[in-house]
């Protein structure tokens, strides 16, 4: 059986709100019946992004965050989107441990964690008018880290 | 930003409210709530790094027994006390790591400057040892 639904959720860029994007991400995918994992692949995912236009994007004012999902058969997308700052360079902002605000403790591995946590991950943003981040995870696939993650569970039951 | 305490915060909220901090003899332990993001990672920060001052904290560790949430702010806070502590000879250990912030922790690379053992107690051995 083929599944298809979306979902629009706007919200201000306050930070208590991160773990709100999170639990509604979580509830939405719940009929693609994710393993434990995936689910916290795709709320791992969907907190860098959310944390980023809150961080970034609007740099500590409040502005309105954007979160579009989309379920298509196995397929989650999730776009998530501001009006804040936008990218100069988004290359180099994808680079591993790159971050533009060392004095915030960031570690700058937020995108490498969207990119290696979800199956597919663009970048649009323009200086002055924002970012989207779109991410795609395609459920109930073989996930290398799954067997790792396995073995390490049945240790600590 | 750091108003969330006169919101009348329940327990789906978890934050930094959650985390309990612990000093044996110079180990600080950090008893990580349900989850660690951008939003309670702030308060975690201020909250050790008074402790590391006060009480002359040498080496540190994470306990994750209660966690199931970690991003990449958990692994600022965790990197950022490992430089406070770093230059005087501390170390960082991280106890009781499940699966989903296992998994985590491997992607970022933090194995190679933090130690992990399955409970707080054997850390503690480790590190009061050395
Ligand atoms: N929504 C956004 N708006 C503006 N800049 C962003 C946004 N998202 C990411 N960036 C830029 O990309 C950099 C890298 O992001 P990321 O990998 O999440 O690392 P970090 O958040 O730790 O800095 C950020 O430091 C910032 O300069
Ligand atoms: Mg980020």
């Amino acid at each position: 059986m083929k599944e298809a639904n979306t979902m629009l959720l706007e919200f201000e860029s306050r930070s208590q709100n991160e773990s709100f994007a999170r639990t509604v991400i979580a509830a939405f995918a719940a009929s693609l019946d994710p393993t434990i994992e995936e689910l916290a692949d795709i709320k791992t995912a969907v907190s860098e992004a959310v944390t980023n236009c809150i961080i970034h994007g609007y740099a500590d004012n409040i502005g309105i965050i954007a979160m579009r999902c989309s379920i298509c058969g196995n397929e989650l997308t999730v776009e998530i989107e501001d009006k804040g700052v936008g990218i100069e360079n988004v290359e180099k902002a994808m680079e591993p441990l790159y971050t533009s605000r060392p004095e915030l403790e960031r570690s700058g591995m937020g995108f490498s964690f969207m990119e290696a946590f979800m199956d597919d991950l663009e970048v649009e943003s323009e200086p002055g008018r924002g970012t989207l981040v779109r991410m795609k995870k395609r459920l109930g696939k073989p996930d290398p880290l799954k067997e790792y993650a396995k073995e390490t569970a049945l240790k600590g039951q | 930003m750091q108003n969330s305490k006169n919101h009348g915060r329940n327990n789906n909220t978890a934050g930094e409210e959650d985390t309990v901090y612990e000093i044996s003899q110079r180990c600080l332990i950090i008893r990580l709530g349900k989850e660690l993001d951008h939003h309670n990672a702030i308060g975690i920060r201020e909250k050790a790094d008074k402790y590391i001052e006060r009480y002359h904290v040498m080496h540190i560790i994470f306990d994750f027994s209660r966690a199931e949430f970690m991003d990449s702010a958990g692994i600022g806070v965790v990197l950022g006390r490992y430089r406070k502590v770093y230059f005087i000879g501390g170390r960082i250990a991280v106890a009781s790591v499940g699966t989903v912030i296992d998994r985590v922790l491997r992607l970022s690379g933090l194995y190679k400057i933090v130690e992990k053992y399955d409970s707080v107690e054997i850390a503690l051995n480790k590190l009061q040892k050395a």
